[in-house]
C-alpha cells in the first residue's frame, strides 16, 4: 500500500537565504493520525505549505498516496485537504458560498456541493450561520469553517496546521471528537499543534521538527516510554508545617496541604505511600503535574540546540 | 482533472466573480454610470454644442463611442485588479492554489469575470447614451469584436497588475498614472488629426487609440486608424498579455513563497 505521505530529502531555502527545511524525510501511513511538532519557526508550516503547494520547495520529493506533487499535480491535490493556521477565506462571503466555491474548484457539481456543504456545516455546528457574512463568525467558528472547507472534496489526507489555536477548551474537545470520527472513517490526518496534550490525546505517531530537521520520528507510545521520571502532586488531608523526608523520593511542600514528589520510572509509588502512611500523612488524591509529552518535547528540542546526535 | 471538472471550476470562478460585483453594485456599477452621464452632460451637451462637428459628426456622436469604450476599459481592468488583489490580501487566493485547477482556468475565470463587468457597464452606458446622442450601428461585427477584445485585454492587464501588487497603492498607481492618461490621449475626446504629425505619430503607440477608433468605426463608420491595423494591434496586445499573465500564474510569482 502506498504511504499517505512520503517526503524524501525535502529542502526549502527562502529568498533571503533562510534555510527552513534541511533535507527532511518522513513517511505517514494511510489511516494514521500523525502529529508534527516543533517550536515556532521550526519548519512545520513550511512542510505543510509544500505538501499543499502554497510553498515552492527547493529540493526533494513529495508524494501523496503515490502521486508526485510535481509530476501528478492534479491527482495529488485531489487527495489533500488543508486547514491553514491563519484565516484565509473571503470574509465577505457566506460560509455556504465559501464551501460551494471550494467544491467547484475541485470539479464537484454544484448540486452535490450544496448537499455536502450542508452536511459539513451541520456536523461542525455552523448550519445556523451558513448564510451570514463569514466575518461575523467567532474565532472558533472560523476555524470550524476552514475544517468544513478542507473536507468538502472528501480528501483522503487531511492536514491541519494548529487547528485549535485560540479555541476554548469545550470547543477544542468537540473538535477533537470530530477529528477522531473523521480519522476512524479512514481519513489520514496530519496535525501540527502547540498543545502537546492535543497530540498525546489524538495522535498515534509523531515527528518532532526543529531548526528544519526531524529530531524524532516515532510512535507516541514509544516516545512516552522514554520518559525517565514524572512529577506528581499529592493532596494530603492534614496540613503540614514541615516537608517530610523520604530517601529516594525528593519531596517539596508547595502548600500546607500539597506535596510534590519526583518519581523515577524504576521506582514504585507503593513504597512512597507506605512511608507517608507510616508518618501519619494521608494522601487524598494524586495527579501528574507535567504534561509528559511536553517534557519530552523540551528535552529533545534542547538537545538539538546543544548539538547532540539523534536517531 | 477531467474536462467536465475543469468546466465546473471555470464556471465557479466566473459565478463567484459576477456575484462579487453584483453584491457591491453601489461600488462597482453605479459610479461608472454616474461618471459617464456627467461626461455626456458636460462634454457632449454643454461643451459639445459649442464645438460643433468633429470628423464630420456632431461632437456628441463623435465622443459617445469613446465614452462607452472608456467605461468598458476601466471596469474590466478595475474588476480584475481589485478582485484578484483582494483575494491575495485576504489570502483566499490560497483556496484556488491548493485546488487542482490549472493556471489557465484561473486566468480565464478571472478574465471572464472582469469582462462581464466591463461589458455589463458598457451596455448600461450604451443604453444611457441613446438618451443623449442619436446614433445607429454601422458594423455590428466590428463593434462586438472590438469591445470583446478590449475588455479581454484590460482584464488581462488588471490581472498582471494584481499579481505584481504588494499593497493597495500598487493597484491604484497604474489606473491613475498610466490608464487614465492613455484613455484621455487615446482619441476619446478628439481626432488625432488635430495633433499634427509628431504627436499624432506618438499616439500610435497608445493601444487605446486603436480600440476607440475601431469601436467608433463600428458605430459611426469613421476612424482615424486603419481598421485591420487596429484589430492586428489589439490582437497582439491580447496575446502578449495572456502569455505574460499565464506565465506569472504558472510560476506562482508573488503568490507562492
Amino acid at each position: 500500500m502506498q504511504p499517505a505521505l512520503a517526503i524524501e530529502q525535502l529542502s526549502k531555502t527562502y529568498e533571503g537565504g533562510f534555510q527552513a527545511l534541511k533535507d527532511i524525510s518522513l513517511t505517514v501511513q494511510p489511516g494514521d493520525f500523525f502529529a508534527l511538532l516543533g517550536p515556532n519557526g521550526a519548519g512545520k508550516s513550511t512542510t505543510i505549505g509544500i505538501i499543499c503547494s502554497l510553498v515552492l520547495k527547493t529540493g526533494g520529493k513529495v508524494s501523496i498516496f503515490g502521486h508526485d506533487i510535481d509530476k501528478d499535480f492534479s491527482q495529488a491535490k485531489q487527495l489533500v485537504g488543508v486547514v491553514p493556521q491563519e484565516f484565509n477565506f473571503n470574509q465577505f462571503e457566506k460560509p455556504i458560498d465559501i464551501l460551494i466555491h471550494q467544491a467547484g474548484y475541485f470539479g464537484i457539481p454544484r448540486d452535490v456541493a450544496i448537499v455536502r456543504a450542508e452536511k459539513y456545516l451541520r456536523q461542525l455546528g455552523l448550519w445556523d450561520k451558513s448564510h451570514v457574512p463569514s466575518r461575523t463568525l467567532s474565532g472558533g467558528m472560523k476555524r470550524r469553517l476552514m475544517i468544513a472547507r478542507a473536507l468538502i472534496h472528501e480528501p483522503k489526507l487531511l492536514v491541519l496546521d494548529e487547528p485549535t489555536a485560540g479555541v476554548d477548551i469545550e470547543l477544542r474537545r468537540s473538535m477533537w471528537e470530530f477529528l477522531r470520527e473523521i480519522n476512524a472513517s479512514g481519513t489520514t490526518i496530519i496535525l501540527t499543534t502547540h498543545y502537546l496534550e492535543e497530540a498525546e490525546s489524538l495522535c498515534r505517531n509523531v515527528a518532532i521538527i526543529d531548526h528544519g530537521k526531524i529530531v524524532k520520528n516515532t510512535s507516541i507510545r514509544e516516545l512516552l516510554a522514554q520518559l525517565n521520571k514524572e512529577l506528581f502532586v499529592l493532596d494530603i488531608r492534614d496540613p503540614l508545617t514541615e516537608c517530610p523526608e523520604i530517601e529516594g523520593y525528593p519531596l517539596t511542600l508547595v502548600e500546607p496541604n500539597t506535596l510534590e514528589v519526583e518519581v523515577e520510572k524504576s521506582q514504585s509509588v507503593n513504597h512512597l505511600f507506605e512511608v507517608l502512611s507510616g508518618q501519619g500523612i494521608q494522601v487524598l488524591s494524586m495527579r501528574n503535574k507535567t504534561n509528559r509529552l511536553e517534557e519530552l518535547f523540551f528535552t529533545m528540542v534542547e538537545k538539538n540546540l546543544t548539538g547532540e546526535s539523534h536517531d | 482533472m477531467t474536462s467536465q471538472q475543469k468546466w465546473i471550476a471555470f464556471i465557479t470562478i466566473v459565478r463567484r466573480e459576477i456575484q462579487r460585483f453584483l453584491r457591491i453594485w453601489p461600488q462597482t456599477l453605479l459610479p461608472p454610470v454616474i461618471t459617464i452621464v456627467l461626461y455626456f452632460v458636460i462634454f457632449g451637451t454643454l461643451i459639445g454644442s459649442r464645438i460643433g462637428e468633429m470628423s464630420g459628426l456632431p461632437y456628441i456622436q463623435f465622443v459617445a463611442p469613446g465614452l462607452i469604450m472608456m467605461s468598458v476599459i476601466t471596469n474590466s481592468y478595475s474588476n480584475v485588479v481589485s478582485s484578484f488583489f483582494g483575494s491575495k490580501f485576504q489570502r483566499n487566493i490560497e483556496e484556488l492554489l491548493v485546488s487542482p485547477v490549472p493556471s489557465w482556468i484561473i486566468l480565464l475565470g478571472y478574465v471572464v469575470g472582469g469582462m462581464s463587468r466591463g461589458l455589463g457597464v458598457g451596455l448600461i452606458v450604451t443604453v444611457l447614451s441613446l438618451y443623449f446622442a442619436d446614433f445607429s450601428i454601422h458594423s455590428l461585427p466590428v463593434t462586438i469584436a472590438i469591445v470583446l477584445m478590449t475588455s479581454l485585454m484590460f482584464s488581462l492587464a488588471g490581472l498582471i497588475n494584481a499579481i505584481f501588487a504588494r499593497n493597495f497603492d500598487d493597484i491604484s498607481i497604474i489606473p491613475t498614472f498610466v490608464l487614465t492618461p492613455l484613455i484621455y490621449l487615446g482619441g476619446v475626446f478628439y481626432s488625432i488629426d488635430m495633433l499634427g504629425e509628431f504627436w499624432g505619430g506618438v499616439s500610435q503607440i497608445n493601444p487605446i487609440l486603436y480600440m476607440v477608433n475601431a469601436f467608433r468605426y463600428g458605430i459611426a463608420g469613421i476612424s482615424d486608424i486603419n481598421i485591420i491595423w487596429a484589430f492586428t494591434m489589439v490582437t497582439l496586445f491580447c496575446v502578449l498579455l495572456f502569455a505574460v499573465a499565464l506565465n506569472l500564474l504558472d510560476k506562482g510569482s508573488r503568490l507562492r513563497s
